[in-house]
């Protein structure tokens, strides 16, 4: 896992405490708004997002940056890439 | 026998135009909100058309609304969830003593699991106080629970104020609007609450449908996991036919407040002028400004409630005595005891709530009957011939 620090976020989506897959279904819509090249940052307590999202990033096409712990729950950083 | 229902705070009738938008769902629109072709779109679709309409009752964003099953629920949700969620941020509740039992056993379920709760003292009229509230915070303080109304003697809470007092530490705010929303305007941005429970039985809706408002970006922890339904925050598929009920109902309320509200009030004061003038009967909550408009609570000395209730549903006259709880467990009501009613006039209370099926007429029949039912159990009352004693109650 690729840890990060201080990356600027384009767009936030706070998801800490909702149901897996949650997590999956959020970052598909927020991904869906940005502009190429913008940063989606997601916060979540799920922790099976460890492997989903990068994983989600691999088959998409978009560049997942890296993680941040910040105790409570993760936030993960998201460039967008594909169209 | 003529049949007048007076117990609209229990319950309402389903309104014929509400039964009518929920029948399509029971019967050939039947599909789970979650399944991707056509009979879940069309199910999703009503949800959302639902929420919409339950949003624009009470002036939030339809992302802001979950459906719960009932009002009950929906206060589990918001003291729990919040409690989980901000932990970490304090171990303290504020919760005054009029609330629904929903809230009261879920402070109490949160006291075993290592939270500490206050529970804060109303006046005789039943008003918390938010200077009371101000000096209850700690530095633990994470969450504030008062009911918009107590649905038992109809005071409406000022919680504009004690929004204040909260905004001042960073402490969240729920409601239990149970009694108020759909009944009396109710505008969360304007009060400033954080959450807010609702149950749509109490205006005109289907039972198994309530709702929480919950302010967006706001965390909360689950009461009921599972999947994503309610965006992942409540769990289990949904009951469609209800929540299409609880939205048209919802609709037509927004519509229809004020002229219910214009009609109830005068009904009410009937009951409550003609009432108060009945010695030793007295008038429990509000005022007429800061009472639920369709609500009449009394207490009469010497008389159990229990007994009057009786006698009145004899006559075909249906109303209540406290909390429908406390009347089944024929215990004097917690809420009128923290209200510095003495026990034993505590035992005498009963509770007229209206609403639009009743006519001028019922209001009539019921004055006249209960007049004689006072009569005729005071004759009987060993307390009422003087040597009961009136503090230590029946």
């Amino acid at each position: 896992m690729k840890f990060v620090e201080n990356i600027k976020p384009d767009v936030t989506t706070d998801i800490v405490y909702m149901m897996c897959p949650m997590h999956l279904l959020k970052l598909e819509e927020q991904m869906k708004e940005l502009g190429q090249g913008q940063i989606l940052e997601i916060m979540t307590d799920y922790d099976g997002a460890l492997e989903d999202i990068p994983e989600w990033c691999g088959k998409t096409g978009n560049e997942f940056l890296g993680m941040e712990d910040s105790g409570d729950f993760f936030k993960f950083y998201i460039k967008k890439m594909a169209r | 026998m003529k049949k007048c229902y007076f117990d609209h705070v229990a319950t309402n009738p389903l309104h014929p135009e509400v039964l009518d938008a929920m029948m399509p769902y029971f019967r050939e629109e039947f599909g789970n909100p979650l399944s991707v072709y056509e009979y879940g779109v069309t199910a999703k679709n009503a949800i959302e058309e639902a929420r919409g309409k339950v949003a624009g009752l009470i002036n939030s964003k339809p992302s802001e609304i979950i459906f719960t099953s009932s009002g009950a629920e929906a206060n589990n949700f918001a003291l729990r969830g919040i409690a989980i969620a901000r932990q970490n941020d304090g171990k303290h509740l504020i919760v005054s003593r009029v609330e629904h039992h929903s809230v009261l056993n879920s402070a109490r379920f949160l006291e075993k699991s290592g939270f500490t709760v206050t529970y804060i003292p109303v006046d005789k009229k039943g008003f918390v106080d938010p200077d009371t509230v101000r000096k209850a915070i700690t530095k633990e303080t994470i969450l504030i629970s008062v009911t918009h109304a107590s649905s038992e003697v109809g005071t409406i809470e000022p919680l504009k104020d004690i929004v204040k007092v909260a905004r001042e530490r960073n402490i969240t705010v729920h409601s239990d609007a149970v009694a108020t929303t759909g009944n009396i305007p109710v505008d969360v941005k304007d009060l400033g609450v954080d959450l807010l429970s609702m149950a749509a039985h109490q205006f005109y809706g289907p039972k198994g449908a309530g709702g929480i408002y919950i302010r967006q970006g706001l965390r909360i922890a689950p009461l009921i996991y599972g999947g994503i339904q309610e965006s992942g925050r409540r769990a289990g598929t949904e009951n469609v036919p209800a929540i299409v009920g609880m939205g048209k109902a919802a609709e037509m309320a927004g519509a229809e407040m004020q002229s219910r509200i214009e009609y109830l009030r005068p009904l009410r004061d009937r009951i409550i002028y003609v009432m108060s003038g009945i010695k030793n009967v007295y008038l429990t909550g509000g005022d007429k400004e800061n009472r639920l408009p369709g609500h009449a609570s009394f207490c009469v000395e010497f008389i159990e409630g229990e007994a009057m209730l009786l006698l009145l549903a004899s006559k075909g006259i249906f109303s209540a005595s406290g909390s429908a709880c406390s009347s089944k467990a024929l215990k004097a009501s917690p809420v009128l005891l923290s209200m510095g009613i003495p026990s034993g006039l505590a035992q005498g209370s009963i509770v007229f709530s209206l609403g639009t099926g009743n006519t001028p007429e019922d209001i009539d029949y019921l004055l006249n009957e209960f007049q004689l039912v006072i009569k005729r159990l005071r004759e009987i009352s060993p307390y009422a011939q003087g040597w009961g004693d009136k503090e230590g109650g029946a």
